[in-house]
């Protein structure tokens, strides 16, 4: 710590009484509907976010599911190729762009602030303006689908087959447009991120005492930053002015090039595979912990092999083209960059396995998905180093055996750590504790419907059935593992929906779970669950990785923060030494109104470049409305820090 | 039928045996991870210390460590193992000897054009959806995509090559195990990305000889009334604008050419049997067999569908 700082020796039950409701007064959240409607409350729209994306998971499997059903025998009839690409288009889209990247940023949202000890992320507003973007993306695509305008190009809409000549109408555009909505609402987040980790980290946790969860955040916000504007390039500016206005970007007979498309595309479509895996990776590390009770082997290991695989996971994209017009030597290199990320992630294995074997793991349903994820994701990070050389993956490029590695690859490695996560973290959301009983059947179903799914279709492929088909003729004698399958399908949704029974019963009537229900180690731990508005009463000194592990009971805190405003304590960068308060905005209804005109502009856009100007118009009243509210007062040095002051729990 | 793991040519036999290696080696890793992973839950070597933590001596640390450090390393040895290998396979699959015979294949949606190209235009082979190729002689596909992007693949030949429209690609195989083999697009291209597959028949340089001479004879004009009426069905409706038969005035070029039709195994890009019903069914209502197929179902009238599915048959 640098600068001393006048010390508040008189620091007693009554105070902390007086300071807790004073804050309670402060931070409470509005009433009803309106309240609703302008909460600024990181948890309130973390929650939001994982509910809502949980949600579309539950579409997109819906969508695989029937899918599968199509494909379980030749020839079937259930759908035409015209539902079936909507279909597909749509679950892609869903399981990408709605699921996966939102969900895992949102357990960001929810959990950085308490894990790093603030109160509120860095900009809360932004944080729900993001949220309302997304779920306009959410509504209108659902919406399209529903009305027969659902894309039907693929997540990855190649031109020409998107552009003007070979997709009239609108499915395209609402594809584009709506990965300008998640787009921005995940750099909303990303933003938010970075300067949360940044500059609200709780005194003393310098960067190298950050959790694990904490720093994947902080790697793939970063990734967001340097992925998301490539595609807003390609779609929102190209795709979508190459359809509106023709402006040939994508025509080789103006001009143009194809292949273009395509790298901007997975300039932006690789690392978002990372931008998924990060953050699961970063659950795995604090479950590991606290079912083996022993601290992580090699925590510096872990932060660069995050940091590593985010440098890497630009540097692959063309193993997705390798089929396309590009010379030898040039996929050589990506052939090269494609294996070498399999290090970062080994050495990642490698330390949790060691940290297991060294431990007492106690096989709870969190550390049971802990294991599959080892079992699922390993697999599918074979198939892909074996993807990387490109004299096999011209074989089984865009066949079902890509299909089951990135089944495995996501679902291994993205889904297995996030519902470990669910049951570990839930009772910090609720209060209460998942049912054990029935996660192991969530586990168990859902592992035996993985591997029965997916696991053919490596088979699959190397038979030589290609993706993206809606039906296939008998004589290809691919209906056996197609309805194998199709079964597993089945068994993997009876699994999601043991999981969804355990939580909508657990959330009301589930075992309560106290503050520290498996006795964990970090900072969220400390306050109670579910956390109050304000998080924590004082912000709390840590000089330790795992604070609540080094002492189990007292903590020293800041004090001096006001209570009659909403205030936050600003620390330096690398250090967190505590810098400045800073006035937190009070809940406002402007980011759900300027997410109304972005709505306008960029759906309107389609129909006529005139709802441009009028969502311009309308929004500069939003953008007053904002601004005049801003309350951002930086008061430096009037925070009090301890010598001998501790107190109980914070 | 068509499968990586049945090769049938020089090249995809290198990629079959890549797929081996790389699939005995990956499984042994990924036992060896699983095992170490449920080994791991198992084992109770840590020691209660200070707030019940599980310690290790430094003693197991280093080794632990170490181990770490080993399975690291081990794992870059594997990573390099297999990079070496597909350079070299990419090296033998890309050693370019000399083509015989040049064949060029244009994807359309949804199926493929196929010509056989000769200094002499005379000599020229224009089909469809069905490869005739020599075996034990390298041949080379000049790859167009009309429209959009198409993949042309057939696993037991080779890999696959994408038809990008605005460049040229190419890709080459040499036949050893004569045969029929299925490929089919791999690159999504719309509605009818299922039913547009192709055949490959690796024959014998004098078969194939006797196959391309017969191909390059113009049909000959029918004489029986019955079918000089199916021809003229054929002259008078929408059907030339589309498709080309040598030796009439049949040039249109946006659906496959016709000439020696009745020689090829299928319909639709390999989307139905090439039989006298399914021919008939077929001209009815394409779309019923393949859903937004660009091809119309023109109304003719019994006698006429009729007329024009025998001549159409007599296109050997």
């Amino acid at each position: 710590m640098t600068a001393p700082l006048p010390i508040d020796q008189t620091f007693d039950t009554a105070t902390v009484a007086r300071v807790t409701a004073e804050l309670d007064a402060t931070w409470r959240e509005r009433p009803g509907f309106w309240g609703w409607l302008t909460s600024v409350d990181h948890k309130a729209i973390g929650r939001r976010y994982i509910v809502t994306a949980f949600l579309m998971f539950i579409a997109g499997g819906l969508e695989a599911a029937i899918m599968r059903t199509q494909l379980a025998v030749p020839e079937n009839h259930l759908l035409g190729p015209d539902r079936y690409n909507q279909l597909f288009t749509t679950h892609g889209t869903t399981m990408m762009f709605l699921f996966a990247v939102p969900m895992m940023t949102a357990m960001g949202i929810y959990f950085v602030p308490l894990m790093i000890g603030a109160r509120n992320v860095a900009f809360p507003r932004l944080n729900a303006f993001g949220y309302w973007t997304y779920l306009v993306g959410v509504v209108f695509l659902y919406v399209s689908l529903f009305a027969n305008t659902g894309p039907d190009t693929g997540w990855f809409a190649y031109v020409p087959l998107s552009g003007p000549a070979f997709s009239p109408g609108h499915r395209v555009d609402v594809w584009a447009q709506l990965v300008t909505f998640t787009e921005i609402s995940a750099l909303c987040v990303a933003v938010n991120i970075i300067v949360t980790t940044f500059k609200l980290r709780a005194p003393g946790m310098s960067l190298n005492r950050m959790p694990i969860f904490v720093w994947a955040q902080l790697v793939v916000a970063f990734m967001v930053v340097f992925a998301m504007p490539a595609v807003a390039a390609g779609s929102t500016l190209m795709l979508a002015t190459d359809r509106a206005v023709n402006m040939h970007w994508f025509n080789p007979a103006e001009g143009g090039d194809a292949l273009l498309w395509q790298h901007i595309f997975w300039f932006f479509g690789h690392p978002e595979v990372y931008i998924i895996f990060l953050p699961a990776m970063g659950m795995v590390t604090p479950i590991i912990e606290t079912f083996c009770r022993r601290r992580v082997i090699g925590y510096t290991a872990l932060v660069m092999a995050n940091v590593a695989t985010a440098f890497f996971a630009f540097g692959l994209w063309v193993h997705h083209m390798f089929a396309t017009p590009i010379p030898e030597l040039g996929q050589s290199l990506f052939t090269a960059a494609s294996m070498v990320i399999a290090v970062p992630t080994g050495v990642q294995i490698f330390c949790w396995i060691a940290t297991i074997w060294t431990g007492r793991a106690r096989l709870t349903v969190p550390m049971l998905f802990i294991l599959g994820f080892f079992f699922t994701f390993v697999n599918g990070g074979i198939t892909g180093v074996m993807l990387a050389s490109v004299a096999f993956d011209k074989q089984v490029h865009d066949t079902f055996f890509v299909v089951a590695h990135l089944h495995y690859v996501l679902i291994g490695g993205g889904l297995m750590p996030l519902f470990g996560a669910f049951y570990y973290w839930f009772p910090k959301v609720s209060g209460r504790l998942l049912s054990e009983r029935l996660g192991k059947w969530h586990f168990w179903l859902f592992l035996i419907g993985v591997n029965v799914t997916f696991f053919p279709m490596h088979a699959l492929g190397l038979d030589g059935m290609p993706r993206r088909v809606y039906t296939y003729l008998a004589p290809t004698g691919w209906g056996t593992l197609n309805f194998l399958a199709t079964l597993g399908a089945y068994t993997i949704a009876l699994g999601v929906l043991v999981f969804i029974v355990n939580a909508l019963r657990s959330w009301r009537a589930g075992e309560l779970a106290g503050d520290n229900p498996w006795d964990s180690s970090g900072l969220e731990w400390a306050t109670s669950s579910p956390a109050p508005p304000y998080n924590f009463a004082f912000p709390i000194i840590i000089d330790s990785v795992h604070p609540l592990w080094e002492t189990n009971v007292e903590h020293p805190v800041v004090t001096g923060l006001r209570t009659d405003r909403r205030e936050i304590l600003v620390t330096t960068t690398t250090d967190a030494v505590p810098e400045s308060r800073h006035a937190a905005p009070d809940p406002s209804i402007w980011p759900l109104y300027l997410a109304g005109c972005m709505a306008l502009l960029f759906i309107g856009s389609i129909f006529s470049p005139y709802f441009v100007l009028i969502a311009i118009g309308l929004s500069v009243f939003g953008l007053l409305g904002w601004g005049l509210q801003s309350t951002k007062k930086i008061e430096p040095e009037l925070v009090q820090l301890p010598t001998g002051a501790m107190v109980e729990g914070a | 039928m068509h499968s990586v793991f049945s090769p049938a040519s020089a090249q995809a036999r290198i990629v079959a045996h890549l797929w081996w290696w790389m699939f005995g080696v990956g499984m042994i890793v990924w036992l060896g991870v699983t095992l170490a992973a449920l080994y791991a839950a198992r084992a109770r070597r840590g020691e209660r210390g200070a707030n019940g933590l599980n310690e290790v001596t430094p003693t197991v640390r280093q080794r632990t460590e170490r181990g770490i450090a080993t399975a690291t390393f081990v794992t870059l040895l594997i990573l390099l193992a297999f990079l070496a290998y597909d350079f070299t396979a990419g090296r033998a699959l890309a050693a370019h000897p000399k083509v015989a015979t040049t064949i060029r294949v244009t994807g359309y949606q949804w199926w493929w054009d196929v010509l056989y190209e000769d200094p002499d235009p005379s000599k020229q082979v224009e089909t469809a959806n069905e490869i005739h190729v020599p075996v034990g002689e390298t041949v080379q596909f000049t790859l167009r995509g009309a429209d959009v992007i198409h993949s042309f693949w057939a696993p037991n030949l080779n890999g696959k090559k994408d038809l990008v429209p605005g460049y040229t690609t190419a890709l080459f195989f040499r036949a050893d195990t004569a045969g029929v083999y299925r490929g089919q697009c791999a690159e999504f291209c719309g509605l009818q990305h299922a039913k547009m597959a192709f055949y490959v028949i690796a024959e014998p340089r004098p078969k194939f000889e006797a196959w391309l001479a017969a191909a390059s004879t113009p049909m000959q004009p029918p004489t029986d009334p019955k079918l000089v009426y199916g021809q003229k069905v054929f002259m008078s409706s929408g059907c030339p604008l589309c498709h080309s038969i040598s030796g009439t005035d049949a040039r249109g070029t946006v659906g496959p050419g016709l000439s020696h039709f009745k020689s090829r195994s299928t319909i639709a890009a390999g989307t139905l049997a090439n039989t006298r019903q399914n021919l008939t069914r077929w001209i009815q209502n394409p779309a019923a067999f393949k859903p937004g197929v660009r091809m119309p179902a023109l109304p003719f009238k019994p006698a006429e569908l009729d007329a024009l599915v025998s001549y159409l048959e007599t296109l050997k």
